[in-house]
């Protein structure tokens, strides 16, 4: 008879279903960086002049920078030079409607399963579509216009709502905040843009799409979302790429501006190409998102499933400047195979009465190796400030890794911080009493492993957990026995 | 039902069974019932299938078939069910959806159509009155928190909704307070019917004072060394497991 952690081997061997590679006429700059690159892209997406400043010294301050390497993961160096810095698909004719987006880019999302088709909405989510550098598509921009809600690509913004950009591009991750931060804001092409005005709560889903198509290319996309006094916004963004060789590199950027009463809840479900179950290939993840509570009793809530890419290196934060101000973010990370993860949260308290509340869940399969790192800090300013942390660890076999680096840094004594960890082992012993009442060893993996990751999940816009618990399964799945 | 013959088993290269022999009808309540370290607990984890006790000799025929060629999951769709002596924990896991998928495992193996969520909290409802369960019980995650008695009282629960052919119930007496005791043995007795067969297995008589075995067997050093009708426990309950080991011990069979 086969003992449980056989089957767990053999368990973790999984596919990746959206490793497809599309067949489009791409326009694509040769790989490289310098200055001429960043005002090509400039050029290309045809943005005003304070852009062109800022992209350069963006570019400028990122020469004089150093790639960071105090996270706990491991490749070889990196060859920014060989990366393409602007793909995007040659567009047959200016798009003016959904029914005249180029049919093989439209196929390549509907065989992700996003439909750009309005007509076949999916409970009320607006997506905006970004293939490669460029964003595609954006659904229901109407229906949201009506009630002030813009929501478009970042080109578009730049174009349409400069002053909006101006004011509050680069406030919350600032061009020179890290290495790649730096990077992006030198080269970014494309990304979405939302601001929701004053008292609006936003009637649907706003959702980003991104996929990386062209080999080679490196995606660089900048997301700002922007929620006025007393809105609220729930977002979605959600990835997939080819299954290729080599290493590729996103690093993205998104910030989020919450000001008084107002409310952004950012949901992400990542599955970027892990690489195979060798470690050949795979996307490099290494993304800036932090959000700042800027007014008084505003909220910031991520939560994150991230089930894909070689490398992921990111840290969901959340600035709590407003007084009463909340934070929070509730993470499931799983690594196979030999994808590693470093990935966390920071939460600055700087004004009173602030509060945060991290919940993270690793999960370690295969050879994978997952760590947590979250930094609170709480400053002499943030009175009364309240912080509460858990972070668990589940191992499946006996080859993965977990580890656990929590900062805590707290300069007011009235400050309450609570920090729970914990590290287990799916025991054999629950495989064993599933089995005992009918239940097959990849189903009782699978059940385990959702309710180990059900307090994250709960946050999740149902849509979204549905596909969550899915992923959770693909990404385990294999041949049992 | 069930035919035990010369069972060896152990774990890791210690044999525990030797040459165990049991033979259980349908309708039939056997007790099995020894000192501590003699067995019990092993055959019962060797009938449910667990991976680590290495089965060295022996068979074990349910129903007409080999038993010990099975896998877990197959054993208790094929109807063998084993309530444990510690339930484990699986936070998160709702105690209904588990159930529901057990249950709807065991029921497509017998090419029977998958309940859903409505018939299947019927069914839940009609089963929770029979045994005087708390439904919140049901809400919570699957022995998550739950006190010795929720527990047993829950394994009981999923025995009356599985409606095992043969149920191996692995010490539930243990933990229990009279009043638990009491509730989790009438649960039993009424799930008794004549096609299907139960294995109580007991450090203490006093369980049997509420299911009344049709036989109880005596395990020592890994074989049973003594049968007998009920009143075989209530002398057991008298005189202890000391005057066996001595006859044992003189027959030099130990």
């Amino acid at each position: 008879m086969e003992s449980a952690t056989d089957t767990i081997e053999s368990f973790v061997k999984s596919e990746y279903k959206y490793g497809f590679v599309s067949d489009i006429e791409t326009e694509s700059f040769a790989p490289g960086l310098n200055e001429d690159v960043v005002r090509r892209i400039w050029q290309k997406k045809g943005e005003p002049e304070f852009m062109l400043e800022w992209r350069l010294k963006a570019y400028r301050h990122w020469l004089t920078m150093k790639e960071p390497h105090w996270p706990n993961v491991h490749y070889p160096p990196i060859d920014y030079q060989a990366y393409i810095y602007y793909a995007a698909a040659k567009p047959k004719k200016k798009l003016g409607s959904m029914d005249e987006v180029d049919p093989e880019t439209k196929a390549v999302f509907d065989k992700l399963g996003i439909s750009l088709n309005e007509q076949k909405r999916l409970s009320g989510v607006a997506v905006d579509a970004i293939l490669d550098s460029v964003s595609v598509a954006t659904t229901f921009k109407g229906e949201l216009a009506k009630q002030g809600i813009i929501f478009c690509s970042f080109s578009e913004a730049v174009r349409e709502h400069p002053e909006l950009v101006k004011k509050y591009l680069g406030t919350v991750v600032p061009t020179n905040d890290n290495f790649f931060a730096a990077l992006n804001s030198a080269v970014f092409s494309d990304g979405s843009f939302c601001y929701i005005p004053k008292g609006v709560r936003c009637p649907m889903e706003l959702s980003t799409y991104f996929r990386i198509n062209t080999a080679g290319a490196g995606q660089f996309e900048r997301t700002l979302i922007v929620a006025d006094e007393g809105s609220t916004v729930s977002y979605l963004e959600g990835c997939t790429a080819p299954m290729r060789d080599e290493n590729q590199l996103h690093a993205a950027v998104v910030e989020l501006v919450a000001l008084e009463n107002a409310t952004i809840k950012y949901s992400t479900v990542q599955n970027w190409y892990p690489g195979d179950k060798d470690g050949k290939g795979g996307i490099y993840n290494f993304v800036t998102k932090r959000g700042k509570c800027d007014g008084r009793n505003s909220k910031i809530s991520w939560t994150q499933v991230e089930t894909g890419s070689a490398i992921t290196w990111k840290y969901p934060s959340v600035i709590l400047k407003g007084d009463n101000s909340v934070g929070e973010f509730y993470s499931v990370a799983l690594t196979n195979h030999r994808q590693q993860a470093d990935t966390g949260t920071k939460m600055i308290h700087v004004g009173k009465n602030t509060s945060s509340t991290i919940v993270s869940k690793g999960i370690s399969a295969g050879r994978g190796q997952n760590s947590y790192r979250g930094q609170v800090k709480i400053l002499k300013s943030a009175a009364n400030a309240r912080n509460y942390s858990q972070c668990d660890s589940l191992l499946l076999g006996d080859r993965c890794g977990a580890h656990t680096f929590p900062y805590i840094d707290v300069r007011n004594s009235t400050a309450t911080v609570e920090h729970e960890a914990s590290t287990s082992k799916i025991g054999e012993d629950q495989i064993f009493y599933c089995n005992q009442r009918g239940l097959a060893t990849q189903d009782a993996i699978n059940m385990i492993v959702n309710g180990y990751c059900k307090e994250v999940f709960k946050h999740l816009p149902m849509e979204f957990a549905v596909e969550a618990q899915k992923l959770l399964g693909v990404s385990l799945e294999g041949s049992v026995g | 039902m069930l035919d035990i013959r010369n069972l060896c088993a152990g774990v890791d290269g210690t044999p525990i069974l030797k040459n165990l022999n049991l033979q259980v009808g349908p309708g039939e309540v056997h007790a099995i019932m020894g000192p501590n370290g003699s067995g019990k607990s092993t055959l019962a984890q060797v009938l449910a299938g667990k991976s680590e006790y290495e089965v060295t000799g022996g068979e074990v025929i349910f129903n007409g078939t080999d038993l010990l060629e099975m896998k877990p999951e197959d054993r208790a769709r094929a109807g063998v069910f084993l309530a444990f002596q510690y339930p484990v924990e699986i936070p998160g896991v709702n105690c209904t959806a588990f159930l529901k998928a057990a249950l709807n495992e065991c029921r497509k193996s017998r090419g029977e159509t998958e309940l859903d969520a409505v018939e299947f909290l019927q069914l839940v409802k009609k089963k929770t009155q029979l045994l005087e369960l708390d439904q919140a019980l049901l809400n919570r995650s699957l022995n998550e928190g739950f006190s010795g008695g929720e527990k047993k009282r829950n394994e009981i629960f999923q025995m009356a909704v599985l409606e095992p052919k043969l149920a191996i119930l692995d010490e539930t007496d243990s933990g229990l307070d009279i009043d638990a005791l009491r509730v989790v043995a009438s649960g039993v007795n009424k799930l008794r019917r004549p096609d299907n067969a139960t294995l109580v297995i007991t450090h203490y008589q006093r369980l049997l004072n509420y299911i009344v075995p049709d036989v109880v067997h005596v395990l020592v050093h890994g074989r049973i060394v003594k049968s007998g009708g009920k009143e075989l426990a209530m002398e057991l309950e008298e005189r202890g497991y000391d005057w066996i080991l001595e006859t044992v011990a003189a027959n030099g069979k130990a």
